[in-house]
């Protein structure tokens, strides 16, 4: 009996699939009208976006502190705490910059987009929409997703930002390292078209990904409270489960072959 | 007289679940239609039948005389810029206000300048009483107010057909006798098709030119509220009477007591 379950729950997960595809080529493949949508995006821009900025600066910072810490008390072990800064720099820009970005996002924004639309679904306003004639594809989801998409890599480099500053913060006004040769060997290491390009790269999958699951998770919710607080849970969950396994194989692709 | 929507011979389940066989129905134009029955038969299931949202297993349904299931996407939408529907709760766009809301279809569907669609809709606020409340969000309105805010909404293109979802449930006296007379002047006024689905008889029975019952997935009574007062059938008085216990039993299906009571559960 096992083994039909199994197969009842493989195919189950493959039509969801399924479904996530059809949504997403329904809402982005379509004819752009901008004077419509721009409106759309930008105010979705301003609720996945902006509203973010709080707990990515706050987070960003204080990674970027602690980094420098731990970081300062192993390399002044060997008489390396000069290259402090490459190391906070590095490690946001290639990893945790987009990875924390993205888990963040995904609890702080992915979670709100799927108890929208899904409460839009249970209060009959997505129906309500296909009856006047109006696709909620076009108008409900695209904005949303293209907000995400946006947004979201904005939000990485920020984090990276804010966290050199506070490395900077910690490791040089708190425990000493030299200034100039923190920004110095910085600037000489880091790589514009490998680590921050890498990183950008890796924000932008990140970004499809959650805001993908997110707005699925929400159209396709049982529109009742327990589907809907089923769906935002699976939100977080699938979008960071989703994140981690691929920052582990983008990165394999970036840096695992040099 | 002319049929504005005609449902053929449908067949329509849910998984396992009949919900309909072979049913057929006529809304003539112009008419108030309303269609009764006991909760949970799927009326709701039949009107988004008739709106190309669900497609049937079996059988036709045409609305002016083009079936609506064979439809391509693109001119489903068409079909249904012609027809509109009161959902049970609304369904008011929560993040904008009455205005917006009433402005929406406007705003997507023509090429009105603003200051003429805010004529618009201050003529179909002023229609259901609520012009002074164009400014207000939808949380802030009662129930009632509620739904004659999404009634005014689902009038702004001036459609054919508008269906009706359960308009009196869960409504206080004064908004019923209010939602009463709209759906009859509103029928009148625009010369509009109305269809709705319902299960309360008073109401109903006081506005409806033509009123189907349905229960058991089919049509049990048809015909003008006369004539389903002065039915036979023991189910159409049951329903209409309100009668606890009859054709519908008051008990769902079970085994029998004597198992569930007497019975051997160690």
């Amino acid at each position: 009996m096992w083994l039909v379950d199994l197969g009842a729950h493989v195919l189950e997960k493959v039509q969801a699939l399924g479904r996530a595809a059809l949504m997403l080529v329904g809402a982005i493949v379509v004819v752009p009208q901008p004077k419509k949508n721009l409106p759309l995006v930008i105010k979705q821009i301003y609720v996945v976006g902006v509203q973010s900025l709080l707990i990515i600066i706050v987070s960003g910072l204080f990674i970027g502190m602690v980094m420098a810490l731990q970081g300062y008390t192993i390399l002044v072990d060997y008489g390396a705490e000069d290259s402090l800064g490459p190391m906070v720099a590095l490690s946001l820009l290639r990893e945790l910059g987009p990875v924390v970005t993205a888990l963040l996002f995904a609890g702080r924004a992915g979670s709100a987009l799927t108890a929208e639309i899904g409460l839009m679904k249970a209060t009959e306003q997505l129906s309500s929409l296909e009856m006047m004639a109006i696709d909620p594809l076009r108008r409900v989801i695209a904005p949303r997703f293209w907000a995400g998409i946006i947004s979201m890599p904005m939000l990485a480099i920020l984090f990276s930002t804010v966290g050199i500053l506070g490395g900077h913060l910690v490791g040089v006004d708190w425990l000493g390292v030299d200034s100039g040769s923190y920004w110095s060997i910085m600037q000489a290491t880091v790589e514009l078209d490998v680590d921050v390009l890498n990183g950008v790269i890796k924000s932008i999958v990140f970004a499809v990904v959650v805001t993908w699951i997110a707005v699925f998770k929400g159209y396709d919710c049982l529109p009742t409270s327990e589907g809907i607080s089923k769906a935002t849970t699976e939100t977080v969950v699938h979008a960071s489960l989703a994140v981690l396994g691929l920052d582990f194989i983008l990165t394999a692709l970036m840096f695992g072959m040099e | 007289m002319e049929n504005l929507v005609e449902i053929n011979n449908l067949t329509f389940s849910r998984g396992e679940r009949i919900i309909y066989q072979d049913i057929s129905m006529q809304i003539p134009k112009g008419k108030t239609t309303a269609i009764m029955g006991p909760s949970g038969i799927g009326k709701t299931t039949m009107l988004r039948l008739i709106g190309g949202q669900l497609k049937p297993d079996e059988g036709d349904i045409l609305f002016k005389g083009e079936s609506i299931p064979s439809k391509s996407r693109a001119d489903l939408y068409v079909a249904r810029r012609s027809m509109s529907m009161l959902f049970q709760s609304g369904a008011l766009f929560t993040d904008m206000s009455v205005f917006d809301n009433v402005a929406y279809p406007l705003r997507e569907h023509t090429k009105l300048s603003e200051s003429l669609i805010r004529l618009v809709v201050l003529m179909k606020l002023q229609a259901v009483g609520l012009r002074g409340a164009a400014q207000h969000m939808p949380v802030e309105l009662s129930g009632g107010m509620a739904r004659r805010a999404a009634l005014a909404r689902a009038i702004a293109l001036d459609p054919e057909l508008i269906m009706y979802d359960e308009p009196f449930a869960g409504q206080d006296p004064i908004s019923m006798g209010v939602l009463v007379k709209l759906i009859k002047e509103l029928n009148d006024a625009l010369n509009l098709t109305s269809l709705i689905v319902t299960h309360d008889v008073d109401e109903v029975m006081s506005i409806a030119d033509h009123v189907y019952i349905i229960a058991d997935k089919r049509v049990i009574g048809a015909g003008s509220p006369e004539e389903i007062t002065q039915s036979d059938s023991p189910l159409v008085q049951q329903f209409l009477k309100g009668q606890a216990d009859g054709p519908v039993p008051f008990h769902f299906p079970a085994s029998t007591i004597k198992e569930d009571f007497m019975g051997s559960h160690q």
